[in-house]
């Protein structure tokens, strides 16, 4: 699904990190963690083709994202959901158009009992017609997941999915991501809750890879 | 025919799709308002090129077919003059009709100088015939070599001299007006490609959302041209009714007399400002799709 081949992000303030080699394939269950500030919110913005590597190759797909124009990068976008850190919602339209926006931009349109069942599995029905800005954080974050899975993506890149979630809800949604890997999708979790990544491990066959020092490795068992 | 229809579907449009981009109040007043005013002066621009061209038609036509004759003699010889002169144009190829002006006509021509009740019979003024052409017209140089065989006193007058400037500045005023209206446009084009810009730099964020969640270029872009197009054709519709009403509202041609011969439109033409707010919605479409274009290849 999702391939980076001795891959290297560095910016003006110098190499972030290289020698990144990593291979999500299809129905796998991944964390990755790290430090702040190591590097994890820019792997992934190389996973769904946002940054470009600086040395290596990504390939999405089985497409090297470098001979990508910016449609077929939107046309992949398609099939990897993402939740994003910062959310990244339209602050003027309801929450529940936010969630729709992807069927919305490929002109598609959902069937609205699914929104309803999408909006309650969030457990945001009553906050459907809110703007972004009126929600809590935690809210906010439920519904990029219910956005990033709307399109029935073959990938799922969540950032930090509980970053602003009570333990109880952090399991719920934890447990919905699960559900998604059961159905055949590839997950991507990055986060720094080691509880999380515990409580994911009695339940599913997940790795756990850890950027740190520029480059990424497989955390042991000693978590 | 191919981008007629995709224009037409623009405007049926997507609401839905719409709606991603937040409406903008001040980009939205800047666009009617600037399609108005120039809608607006292309209906002046338009009546002047439509009543200079008809200035330029008839001025040709008329001055092309008359033309004077001048009989200047002793008052004892003008009435043997005058008859051999139209002894002579009767038989001149291309002479429809050659009549003497009476002399109640020329009073009336004088009168204006000179006042009414002009003792005109007693005074040493030349007699005119006018002549009126037919077909191609006759030869000036051969009627006048014969004349002047056989009428001392007459001096032809074919108009030649003073037509040709009159009908040149009608036929340049008309491009000027083309021209204007040319400037109209591309000032139009100008006016909404700032807007528009302005419009796709304020939602920079919008723009960048719409992406992530897998927007294409076109569609993000179609978002603004449909708007902006909807606008100009809106505002141009107002611009034009107004202008329309504001030409209705000029002084009759009678009022305003000669060289204004109604501007304005006649008959059929009063379709031509139809045009306008069409045109002035093409005019958008392509403006806010370059710019749209232009500036998503930018912000990648
Ligand atoms: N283009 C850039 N210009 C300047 N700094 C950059 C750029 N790209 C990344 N960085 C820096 O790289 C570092 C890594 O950022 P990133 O968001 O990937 O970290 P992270 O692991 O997701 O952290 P956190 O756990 O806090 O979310 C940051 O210090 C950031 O400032
Ligand atoms: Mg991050």
């Amino acid at each position: 699904m999702i391939e980076l081949d001795n891959v290297a992000y560095s910016y003006g303030g110098g190499e972030l990190f290289s020698s990144v080699t990593l291979s999500l394939p299809p129905g796998s269950f991944h964390f990755l963690t790290g430090p702040s500030g190591a590097g994890k919110t820019t792997l992934l913005k190389l996973c769904y083709g946002e940054l470009t590597a600086t040395a290596g190759q990504v390939r999405l797909f089985g497409q090297d994202t470098r001979s990508l124009g910016r449609d077929d990068i939107a046309q992949l976008r398609r099939r990897i959901g993402v939740v994003h850190q910062d959310c990244q919602f339209l602050d003027h339209l309801p929450v529940a158009e936010n969630i729709a926006l992807p069927l919305t931009v490929a002109g598609r349109d959902g069937a609205p009992e699914d929104l309803e069942d999408l909006l309650g599995w969030v457990g945001l029905r009553r906050q459907a017609g809110q703007l972004p800005p009126e929600l809590s954080g935690g809210e906010r974050q439920r519904a990029a997941l219910a956005r990033a899975v709307i399109m029935s993506p073959d990938v799922i890149l969540a950032d930090e999915p509980t970053g602003n979630v009570d333990w109880d809800m952090s399991q719920r949604l934890l447990t919905l991501l699960i559900e998604l890997n059961r159905m055949g999708k590839t997950v991507l979790i990055a986060t720094h809750d080691l509880s999380l990544i515990r409580a994911a491990k009695s339940e599913v066959e997940a790795r756990v890879l850890r950027l740190k020092d520029r480059r990424i490795q497989a955390a042991g068992a000693n978590l | 025919m191919e981008m007629l229809r995709r224009m037409l579907g623009l405007l049926a449009g997507d609401p839905q799709a719409d709606r991603a981009v937040p409406p903008t109040g001040f980009t939205a007043r800047l666009t009617l308002m600037s399609a108005a005013a120039m809608a607006f002066l292309a209906v002046f621009a338009l009546a002047m090129s439509l009543a200079t061209g008809r200035l330029a038609d008839r001025w040709s036509e008329e001055l092309a077919r008359t033309s004077t004759l001048r009989i200047s003699a002793p008052a004892d010889q003008m009435q043997a003059q005058t008859a051999a002169a139209v002894e002579v144009l009767r038989t001149t190829p291309g002479v429809a009709e050659a009549r003497p002006l009476t002399a109640e006509e020329q009073r009336a021509l004088l009168e204006p100088w000179f006042g009414p009740d002009l003792p005109v019979e007693t005074l040493p003024i030349p007699q005119l015939i006018e002549i009126i052409e037919e077909g191609e017209g006759y030869d000036p140089a051969g009627l006048r070599a014969r004349l002047q065989a056989e009428v001392p006193g007459a001096i032809l007058d074919d108009h030649g001299r003073w037509r040709e400037p009159l009908v040149q500045a009608a036929g340049r005023l008309r491009l000027l007006a083309w021209v204007s209206i040319g400037l109209i446009a591309l000032t139009t084009a100008a006016m909404i490609t700032l807007a528009a810009n302005a419009a796709l730099a304020a939602n920079a964020q919008v723009i960048r959302v719409m992406r992530l969640v897998g927007a294409r270029d076109v569609y993000i872009a179609r978002a603004f041209v449909r708007r902006f197009t909807l606008r100009a054709l809106v505002g141009a519709a107002v611009g034009t009714v107004l202008g329309l009403l504001a030409v209705l509202a000029l002084p009759s041609t009678d009022v305003a007399g000669g060289f204004l011969t109604g501007l304005g439109f006649q008959g059929w033409h009063w379709l031509w400002p139809l045009t306008i707010p069409p045109l002035a919605a093409l005019v958008s479409f392509f403006a806010t799709r370059q710019a749209a274009l232009r500036s998503l290849g930018e912000q990648s």
